[in-house]
């Protein structure tokens, strides 16, 4: 470890695996941007970010003739590799100059005009702890943001633009996301095809129809339930409130089994009421416990007034504990929603009436070989863009929801 | 004198906060015994019994009534026919019994020795059905002009009513260790739990340091945060069945783009199936696993490392910690508690995840957890007791986990 903590040793590393990284990176985005192969050579990379970083380290003292001999001398290492070995980024087969040169843009300025910035304070020689740590710590943030937005964006993106293409084009070269947009409306056929043929309007709304009773349903039960656990006195109460955690662990695929015998003999199985009244039952557990954490922190002596005022229990609950938690209740209807809207098991084993199914169970039912690839993605898209919306619109509320109840302090 | 005593036990008071808080708790109880409690404990019976998918559909009787014969004009000779059969192939029916309603104006004949006309109401008792076995009867009609009349109302209008019992596998007292034998039958049950263990492990260590990566990226704030946090939450919001069929036609070996760009950049010669080969595939739907909840760890931790008192950073400063000791030092500390909550959770619910690995590989290519072996033996081979055994044994582990975390979490969390 010690080693590494010479400014001439830390730079070139850092330098080398940050080119290295960037040199993936430009490949990866000039090919899924334009459907040509680029080819990326490690070795030819690493020696290309190696050398910039021993380049941008600060003078330290050394003087500036013997400063710039070094550099330029070790220019020859990469240069060397690039021509005798391989360039850092080549053209796969049939890959056109201009993909070529955009990626080695983007490489050359995305690889080497961070460095400065990730060495602003390592010196030449012996860096103290905090110099060197920072430098990594600078190095590893960049990454983790490059890694991390790559991961999450490139199949949301495969999965948009894939809807867009048609399978002729999917199979020709499955790389090549580039769109034609002059054939305007025609981009949008497996969408329109969705609609027309699939019946995915009937889809979205029975989802619609189900989330939103879910919602309902799951707080007409676990507000009152959260409100008993949180402010009344009753023998088990902490017993309860532990406990009631524990149903949130209970696989699906168990309760699955039985509830789908149960339904088939009762003849519920293929039917929205069916569904209505099991989805619930799965979110209120957490619903309430969520809740009872939000009960908790209200101020009691507000509903001591109401009740002195003559209010009933009931009213109490209406009139002023609902109002004040209105913002737990939106997380928790928020929470609650997206649960019943991506819910897929039981609407997979439940619904089998092509007229009665979720938008799950309609993207499950897609996922065949009679169906093209962009329909099933068109499908996908369909399903996500709702949830997205909302909770990006409302993410605020996701967020504190989501962690509310479980995080204490 | 009277000596003052503080009241004991519970006053009238405290009995009426108890009943309103129970009649408040009552509709979650009920539905939560009836859609959890029951099907669990029904899974236990189950699991006992020699039961498969065909089975659901309980062995009846199914009659077809047709009018045969002249009904133009009155005093026409006509027949009233009933088939009865075993909608069943081997299982017998016992005490079958046909009733119909005959329509004024036909008069019956003489009638089967098996049946007894009372009024219009036809009634006969067929006695035992065997395992596909079929009957028939026949009633002779005499058409009258008083049904000519009254618009010649159709006798199967009024459909016949057949009742009969028949023996359900459910609800007999016939069991069969048989269930359990198949489930730990051989080296199968082994491989599961084992792919079960390396799926649940791993993918909860990952997703706890890909979330922990990722909150400590976030822990600051710049322009854009609120977006990079939306767009990294993207995994865990969007539906499963959506982001798993992305990955699918991602990976494809024949179209997949992840295979055509591995190919153009030079990693590997031919295309390779991701989803299709032992052991990569295991791989796979563990790193999918941990690519869509390493939000919900990343959420849960920046929630905490957010509540972290700045204070203590700043005299670390003073006294010269650097980065990495302040982070091992200072926050891990803190974010011990929350990180190991996630983990027994995360632990629990990997352990239970099932739709994930159903989409991605069908539980083929040597990835079938022990909750997709539960559909497994259910569905695909039609035996739903075998099925119930896996869950048997799901449920059991859980049970273990359920005691670990309730020791832990109310250590940890003050829960």
């Amino acid at each position: 470890m010690s080693h590494l903590r010479y400014g001439y040793v830390a730079g070139p590393a850092i330098g080398a695996l940050w080119a290295l990284t960037m040199a993936v990176l430009a490949c990866v985005t000039v090919s899924f941007a334009t459907g040509q192969g680029l080819r990326p050579s490690a070795l030819s990379a690493l020696a290309i970010g190696a050398w910039a970083g021993f380049a941008m380290l600060p003078a330290g003292g050394r003087p500036q003739g013997q400063r710039l001999a070094w550099i330029a001398g070790l220019a020859l290492v990469p240069l060397a590799l690039t021509f005798l070995v391989r360039p850092a980024i080549a053209g796969a087969d049939g890959t056109g100059s201009g993909a070529l040169l955009i990626a080695w843009a983007l490489f050359l300025a995305t690889g080497l005009l961070p460095l400065p910035m990730i060495m602003k304070e390592l010196p030449f020689g012996a860096a103290t702890r905090h110099e060197f740590e920072d430098a990594v710590i600078r190095f590893l943030t960049g990454f983790g943001y490059v890694f991390f937005t790559a991961i999450v964006a490139i199949p949301f993106y495969v999965m948009v633009m894939t809807s867009l293409k048609n399978q002729q084009q999917l199979i020709q070269n499955p790389l090549d996301f580039t769109i034609d947009i002059g054939q305007g409306w025609g981009l949008f056929r497996s969408y329109v095809e969705l609609f027309r043929d699939f019946d995915f309007g009937t889809y979205l709304w029975i989802s619609l129809v189900v989330s939103l009773l879910t919602v309902f349903i799951t707080l007409l039960f676990s507000v009152p339930g959260a409100y008993a656990v949180a402010r009344l006195r009753f023998r088990g109460r902490a017993a309860f409130s532990r406990s009631i955690l524990l149903i949130y662990m209970v696989p699906m695929i168990v309760l699955a089994l039985p509830i789908y015998i149960a339904f088939s003999m009762t003849g519920l199985r293929n039917s929205i009421l069916g569904l209505v009244m099991i989805y619930p039952v799965t979110t209120i557990p957490v619903a309430l416990y969520m809740l009872q954490g939000y009960f908790r922190g209200l101020p009691a002596e507000v509903e001591e007034a109401g009740l002195m005022d003559g209010l009933g229990r009931l009213a109490v609950i209406w009139k002023i504990t609902m109002p004040l938690s209105l913002p737990a209740l939106a997380s928790v209807s928020l929470y609650v929603f997206m649960i019943a809207w991506n819910e897929f098991l039981l609407a997979f084993m439940l619904l089998d009436d092509p007229s009665k199914f979720t938008l799950t169970r309609g993207v499950a039912m897609l996922n065949s070989s009679e169906v093209p690839r962009q329909n099933l993605m068109a499908g996908a898209v369909v399903a996500t863009v709702p949830i997205m919306v909302l909770f990006l619109g409302l993410e605020r509320f996701m967020t504190r929801g989501l962690t509310a109840g479980s995080v204490k302090g | 004198m009277t000596i003052a005593t503080p009241p004991r036990g519970a006053g009238p008071l405290a009995r009426r906060e108890a009943r309103l808080a129970w009649g408040l708790l009552a509709p979650t109880i009920i539905s939560v015994a009836l859609v959890v409690v029951l099907p669990l404990l029904s899974i236990f019976w189950i699991s006992v019994k020699p039961i498969s998918l065909a089975d659901l559909r309980p062995p009846a009787p199914v009659v077809r009534e047709a009018l045969r014969g002249d009904t133009g004009a009155a005093g026409d000779a006509a027949r009233l026919q009933y088939r009865i059969r075993n909608s069943s192939r081997d299982k017998p029916i016992t005490g079958v019994i046909l009733t119909d309603t005959i329509p004024a104006g036909l008069q019956a004949g003489e009638l089967d020795p098996r049946c007894v006309l009372e009024g219009p109401s036809l009634r006969c008792d067929l006695g035992d059905l065997d395992g596909g076995a079929r009957d028939e009867i026949e009633v002779p009609l005499t058409v009258a002009q008083a049904w000519l009349d009254a618009g010649s109302p159709d006798p199967e209008e009024t459909a016949a009513a057949i009742t009969g019992r028949s023996d359900n596998v459910l609800t007999n007292l016939q069991f069969s260790g048989e269930n359990f034998a198949r489930v730990f039958n051989g080296d199968e049950f082994w491989g599961v739990l084992w792919v079960t263990l390396f799926y649940t492990v791993f993918g909860t260590v990952g997703a706890l340091l890909m979330g922990l990566f990722a909150a400590m990226l976030l822990n600051k704030s710049f322009k854009g945060q609120g977006i990079l946090r939306g767009l990294y939450l993207f995994p865990y919001v969007a539906p499963v069945i959506a982001v798993a069929f992305t990955w699918v036609t991602l990976f494809d070996p024949f179209s997949g783009s992840a295979n055509a760009l591995l190919i153009q950049m030079g990693v590997t010669e031919g295309a390779i199936n991701f989803f299709g080969e032992r052991p990569l595939a295991l791989i796979m739907v563990t790193v999918f696993e941990i690519w869509r909840y390493f939000p919900l760890s990343f959420l849960f931790i920046l929630a905490r490392m957010q509540s972290i008192d700045t204070d203590m950073y700043e005299a670390a400063d003073m006294d010269g910690a650097s980065p990495f000791q302040k982070f091992w030092y200072l926050s891990m500390p803190q974010l011990l508690g929350i990180l190991s909550v996630l983990f027994l959770l995360r632990f629990i619910w990997t352990f239970n995840k099932f739709d994930d690995i159903f989409l991605l590989t069908g539980g083929n290519a040597g990835t079938r957890t022990l909750t997709v072996n539960v559909y497994e033996q259910a569905f695909a081979v039609s035996n739903i007791g075998a099925g119930a055994a896996v869950a048997v044994v799901i449920f059991c582990c859980l049970l273990a986990f359920s005691y670990v975390f309730f020791r832990y979490m109310s250590q940890e969390e003050g829960l």
